[in-house]
């Protein structure tokens, strides 16, 4: 249990090494070793998905996953995402759709969103709430998300097909 | 350039969809919330909690945990209770309430399944788990009184001896000679209504850093509340600190929702710890203690009966309530007050006379329960709306023509119910009419037919609604609590002509923070984005009591308008000064002093703050600005300033499997003045979920012995995005009398009215097969028993 596993990976774009015991999930060692606060942790059951990160491009929960298993792994969170810039339209649609309330399971939601926002056709009002399906929100009802969602999805998807008429 | 500026008209944010300028942090992964905080050598704490319902704790040896790795200290509920006295939760206004001494950590005896026995600190959170893992307890177990049913019999052992029985607390209501009314009534229904017990499962688990520094006596404590005056009161009784020595801070706060405005005894042994070490303590639940130890709630069994006339007017409502509280009256608010609430308000949007209500809250060896989000409202409504139906649909009425015919008419105002509640004035019937023009009632009803004949069967539901917001002291303060009524808000003019805005309402992401800086900007005529509000620190702004009771924007947003008013008066004086002209004749708009009878500009409001905060040298010796005020409000013209609202519920049955599926919701509802629809519309949707969590999902279970079944997310189920429907809301808007702003409270009407709409929703859809459920949650096998399915 004390023996120390060390680790190399890419978190939010930079190489990071760390000893890590191996019970530590990928949730702890972002937040108590990286003071990377916005991913939380829930209900260390993958249920409620407020830890979900991006690892090697697929959405995964941090509670389920342990951090001596990203040996060489690629991982982004919302910070990392924010910064990028890579959802700034998602989270100007949330803001101004006021798809948040206690902002507590919001960078799960962003995060989780990532993975459908570039479908075509655009993901549909039921597929959105399908795919939020692993996403415990206790605020908002769902509704503001799946519509901050859906208008990302779809102003995406119009903005690809103007570039592609354009090409 | 240089073209004439138009003059500017007097602007208002109060109605206007103003997104919140916090929640770009929380958007951005910056929120700061408790467990995000970290503080020099600080140490982080775990808990031993009680495998048992109840038992004696025989030994208890922590030599073991002691010598493990990171260990920093241990103690038992002795240990701590040298730095906590214990406290004992009743309310003097509740005549013969009583409840029992409860310790931080348990002494001797634990009374549910996860109340703590002992405290482990460490230097990490894991380090401190793998302690408490080696904590040696050796228990007698003693029978558990779960069933409340059978908590008062003679045979049930007594939780508390000292007590004398289970009973915490009974009341009556009787209006009087209304067995003769019942005899009298053409139809008289009657039901039982169960309701599980549940909880309010905030995505943020409860979480806490306490800080003593014993050099200054003085304690801060990070804390996820939604009441920091309170627990600054409480901390500073309880471990015998000068309340001026303790701090409290709520930053961001990951939902509540009524589960975070209690005294939690964990929460008690941090801050205990705390001052026996003098080291910043850390805390934060995980979700199987959340779920066994976060308050629970609406335990409640309801008998009850409805008389109602030839013409279907009601009568006569009669009720029976039990409920069960676990072993303790939670502090400082009280178990009793939710079944207080049935009492108050069962049938309470429907004009009758004659009532009689019998309330009975037993203890038991289970999690405590005490208020959540709409305490007590989804009883009463679901109970009144249930028998409201069953009615109509024995005198073969429409129910919304049965409400029609019975709910207050709106021009019967004020109006006193007959558990004596004071109405000031509701819309009971206009929001039936709008929410039927929303539903298209009559199509709905016509494709309901049409499709039960393809045996496809759809339910339509509908629930009235009152909702207690705006509280007076009549809540606590009456009682002895010391828990504040009223709040303040105080204004600082910055020399940019920014305003600062301070604040004793609190956020947890219902938007309290927009919401005042629109009413502030609003007051004193100045961009909301000039508004910056400060909220959450008992060490810097003015005292008040928080979050709760739907008291945001009618009690702190009014204080934040009377401030406004008071600081624009200030600000014009000063102008008045500076330009040497009657400040009767201007006016601040837009961040600039105009004349007030052309919207003209004459002087900029930052040029104005910069000579009243820099130059005050070039004003007259009497003038002294004055750039900084409070301004308290309480509400005392009503005990309550309730709201009304109407909601329905659309669902399809499956008779074979039990399923039900969520098709649509429909809510209109009265909170008075809107301050911003966005953040109103958020609350009803968000309640509406929870309300619906309540009736189809969410229930705590326990075996006879009080084990808890589902301490896990993924046993116990609440409302996730594939279930839930989209929502169509609509609004009335009656001001309240009892404030300049007329806003009253929106926070908890979704939850009051969703669980019986959703109910009437089930019966409607199961009418065909002579089939009736009342037992909350409605799960698949509660449908196929009632169905007669399986036995």
């Amino acid at each position: 249990m004390n023996q120390l596993i060390n680790v190399t990976l890419k978190v939010n774009g930079t190489e990071v090494s760390r000893p890590v015991e191996p019970r530590t999930h990928l949730i702890d060692f972002l937040r108590n070793e990286l003071a990377l606060t916005g991913s939380h942790a829930g209900c260390e059951h993958g249920v409620c998905g407020a830890c979900t990160v991006l690892v090697d491009g697929e959405i995964v929960r941090g509670c389920l996953t342990l951090a001596c298993q990203l040996d060489g792994a690629d991982v982004v969170t919302v910070e990392g995402l924010t910064e990028s810039g890579a959802i700034a339209d998602l989270q100007t649609a949330f803001h101004l759709r006021n798809a948040l309330q206690c902002g507590y399971c919001t960078p799960g939601m962003l995060v989780a969103a990532t993975a459908i926002l570039g479908q075509q056709p655009p993901a549909t009002r039921e597929e959105i709430r399908e795919h939020l399906s692993g996403n415990y929100c206790r605020c908002t009802g769902y509704e503001a998300i799946v519509d901050a969602i859906e208008e990302t999805a779809k102003a995406r998807a119009a903005g690809r097909a103007l570039a592609q008429e354009g090409a | 350039m240089n073209a004439p500026v138009p003059g500017l008209a007097p602007t208002t944010y109060i109605g206007q969809d103003t997104p919140r300028a916090n929640a770009r942090r929380l958007l951005a992964g910056r929120g700061q919330y408790v467990d995000d905080l970290r503080l020099p050598r600080e140490l982080h704490a775990a808990f031993v909690r009680s495998p048992h319902a109840h038992a004696r704790i025989t030994r208890l040896d922590l030599s073991p945990a002691r010598k493990s790795r990171g260990v920093f200290w241990c103690g038992t509920g002795a240990d701590v209770a040298r730095a906590v006295s214990p406290w004992v939760a009743t309310l003097t206004h509740f005549k013969g309430m009583k409840s029992a001494p409860q310790y931080a950590v348990a002494v001797d005896r634990a009374t549910w399944q996860g109340e703590a026995v002992a405290v482990i600190v460490a230097q990490t959170r894991a380090q401190a788990e793998d302690a408490a893992q080696l904590v040696e307890v050796e228990y007698e177990p003693l029978p558990a009184v779960t069933d409340m049913e059978t908590a008062l019999d003679a045979a049930t052992p007594v939780i508390h001896p000292d007590l004398g029985d289970n009973l915490a607390f009974t009341r009556g209501v009787d209006t009087g000679g209304v067995a003769d009314v019942f005899a009298a009534a053409h139809l008289v229904v009657e039901d039982t209504f169960r309701f599980g017990r549940h909880t309010g499962v905030c995505l943020e688990p409860r979480a806490i850093t306490a800080d003593y520094n014993p050099s200054e006596n003085q304690l801060t404590v990070y804390l996820a509340n939604q009441a920091p005056h309170m627990m600054r009161d409480i901390f500073a009784k309880h471990l015998d600190i000068p309340e001026a020595n303790v701090r409290v801070i709520a930053r961001d706060v990951g939902g509540s929702f009524g589960i975070k405005v209690h005294v939690y005894p964990d929460e008690m042994a941090i801050v205990g710890v705390a001052k026996l070490l003098g080291r910043p303590i850390r805390y934060s639940a995980d979700r199987l203690e959340s779920m066994s130890t976060d308050i629970h709630a609406r335990e409640h069994r309801v008998r009850a009966k409805m008389g109602v006339d030839r013409d279907g007017r009601i009568t006569a409502i009669e009720i029976d309530d039990l409920t069960g509280i676990g072993p303790y009256s939670v502090y400082p608010r009280t178990s009793a007050v939710e079944g207080n609430q049935v009492v108050n308000l069962t049938g309470a949007a429907y004009d009758f006379r004659h009532y009689v209500a019998n309330l009975r809250v037993v203890f038991q060896n289970k999690t405590p329960t005490c208020q959540y989000r709409a305490v007590g409202h989804p009883i009463a409504m679901a109970v009144a709306e249930g028998l409201v139906d069953h009615a109509a649909q024995k005198l073969g009425i429409d129910p919304a023509e049965f409400r029609r015919r019975n709910l207050i008419a709106d021009d019967n105002y004020p109006y006193t119910s007959a558990s004596g509640m004071k109405f000031e004035a509701l819309s009971h019937h206009a929001c039936l009419d709008k929410l039927l023009a929303l539903m298209d009632y009559p199509a709905l009803r016509a494709e309901q037919k049409a499709l039960r004949a393809r045996g496809i069967h759809r339910g339509i539901g509908l629930a009235a609604l009152i909702e207690v917001t705006n509280p007076s002291a009549a809540f606590y303060g009456v009682g002895g609590a010391r828990i504040s009524s009223q709040d303040g808000c105080t204004l600082r003019l910055e020399p940019t002509g920014w305003v600062t805005a301070q604040t004793g309402v609190t956020e947890q992401g219902q938007g309290t923070e927009a919401m005042i800086a629109q009413v502030v900007a609003s007051a004193v005529g100045i961009p909301v984005e000039h508004v910056r509000v400060i909220t959450g620190d008992t060490d810097t702004g003015p005292y008040g009591g928080g979050t709760w009771a739907s008291r945001g924007a009618g009690i702190g947003g009014e204080a934040a308008l009377l401030a406004g008013r008071e600081l624009k008066a200030n600000i014009l004086a000063l102008a008045g000064v500076i330009l040497n002209r009657d400040a009767a004749g201007l006016d601040l708009r837009r961040a600039q002093i105009v004349d007030a009878a052309t919207g003209e500009p004459v002087l900029p409001l930052a040029e104005a703050a910069r000579i009243g905060q820099y130059r005050p040298d070039t004003l007259p010796r009497e003038f002294q600005p004055q750039l900084s005020v409070t301004r308290q409000f309480g509400q005392r013209d009503w005990p309550f300033v309730f709201t009304n609202g109407i909601q329905a519920s659309y669902v399809e049955v499956d008779p074979d499997t039990g399923f039900v599926k969520l098709l649509k919701h429909w809510m209109v509802e009265d909170c008075g003045t809107i301050i911003n629809p966005l953040l109103v519309d958020e609350q009803l949707r968000g309640g509406i979920a929870q309300g619906i969590g309540a009736a189809l999902w969410e229930e705590v279970l326990y075996d006879a012995d009080g084990n808890l079944k589902n301490g896990t997310l993924a046993d116990y189920l609440v409302p996730m995005a594939a279930e839930m429907p989209d929502m169509v809301l609509g609004h009335v808007e009656t001001p309240t009398r009892s404030s300049e702003l007329g806003a009253k409270g929106a926070g908890e009407a979704g939850t009051a009215g969703a669980p019986g709409a959703v109910m009437n929703a089930i019966n409607d859809a199961l009418l065909p097969f002579n089939a009736r459920v009342t037992e909350m949650p409605f799960t698949p096998e509660r449908l196929l028993r009632a169905l007669g399915k399986i036995a």
